[in-house]
Parts: C-alpha cells; structure tokens; sequence
C-alpha cells in the first residue's frame, strides 16, 4: 500500500499511524518520521514559512520515491503527506511513515525516502524573516 | 502552443509565472531557454543561471529534449522541500 497527498491542512499523527498499521498483521517495525518549520535557519530568525509546489509533477516524483523504496527495502506500506501553503513556525512540514518486517528495512527506507523527496520532489520553501521573503537554496 | 511554468524564486525575477508560446518556433527545451535568456536582464540572469532545471511534462530533462505541440515546460531553482 502507498498514500500519497500534498496538502494545504495539517495532518493527525493518530490517524497517519492507523493507516500504516490497521489489519497490517505481517509488519512487525514502523518508522516515522516527521518534519516542523524550526523559528532559525541559517543563523536567521524564522516568523513563518511558505511551501510552493508543482501540482502533478510532485505527486508524480513522490509515488516514484515510494515504489523505489519498495523495491530497494522489504517494504509493507509508505505513507508520505507534504504540506504546501502558509506555515507558522512549529507546524507540521511532511510526515513519512513505512512498516516492514524487520526495523533495518523500516529505518533505512524512510531515511532514503526523505532524502530523495529533498533532492528530487519539486518543492520551494520560502521564509519570512526579519528583514523580507527569503527563497531558500539546498544545502 | 506550449504552455511555459516558472517556480521558485525565478518567479520573483520574472514577475511571471505561466505564459503561452507557438511550438514550432522552439524545437527543443534549450532553444526556449536561449529564447527566454533574450527578454531582458532579469530574464538572462534567470535563465542563465547553470543550477536552473527544467522538465517537460512532469519529467526531469536536459535542454536537448524536443518540444511538440501541448508540451508542458517548467523551469525552476533546486528543489528544496521536506
């Protein structure tokens, strides 16, 4: 199973975990992982976040990274949800989440995933700091 | 026509973020970036910038990628969700 969304409203943790683990009696290890707009970024004081996206090409890019991680990993399901839209400092960004039989493979696919979504997925953050709108460039 | 998308901060430079142009004038991704590049300065120093990407259709792809009628462009800065 994959679950793919990009999402202006926020998430349940709750609700993401029952998707990942209701009548899911083969998958022994689940990983999350979860991503919040932090108030610093590169020594700059954050006031609040704008994520851009490229509707189609991101839902596409982001079922790609799933399936690749079902295929490289013992992979059961994979949940990713990717906020766009006005953020405010400590608000959800994206969530992650995969079970598997073992936890290797639930560690090292979710690692995987969330650094191919970063590299690959076609989307922007923009901050508000104190001094204007700051597009940011990868690290 | 192709129907051309900007994302990012390009989109700040060109004050633009969608426009419309003939297909046949430009046979292949990098002929539309070169003709783009022209407009003026902002528009060269966006174009011109080597980290640009480019897809067609919701693919990734280089600028010796053709272009027919109903070609989807986009062009915008590394990706930087999650």
């Amino acid at each position: 199973m994959i679950e793919i969304a990009v999402q202006t409203a926020d998430f349940d943790l709750s609700t993401l975990h029952d998707k990942l683990c209701e009548h899911n009696t083969q998958d022994g290890a689940v990983v999350h992982f979860l991503g919040r707009v932090r108030d610093l970024n590169e020594q700059h004081t954050v006031h609040s976040l704008t994520l851009e996206h490229y509707p189609g090409m991101t839902e596409k890019y982001l079922l790609d990274i799933a399936q690749t991680a079902k295929q490289k990993w013992d992979v059961g399901r994979v949940v990713i949800i990717h906020r766009v839209g006005a953020l405010a400092v400590s608000d959800n960004i994206v969530f992650v989440g995969v079970t598997s039989p073992h936890r290797q493979d639930a560690f090292c696919s979710c690692a995987w995933i969330m650094d191919k979504l970063k590299s690959t997925a076609p989307f922007w953050k923009c901050e508000a700091r104190p001094h204007g709108a700051e597009w940011l460039r990868p690290v | 026509m192709l129907t051309i998308k900007f994302f990012g901060h390009i989109t700040t430079l060109l004050g633009c973020r969608e426009l419309s142009l003939e297909a046949s004038d430009f046979p292949s991704v990098g002929a539309l970036r070169q003709h783009l590049a022209q407009k003026d300065a902002q528009w060269a120093f966006a174009f011109n910038d080597q980290t640009l990407l480019m897809a067609v259709n919701h693919t990734f792809c280089d600028e010796q990628q053709s272009l027919t009628a109903g070609d989807e462009v986009a062009f915008f800065p590394p990706v930087t969700g999650g």
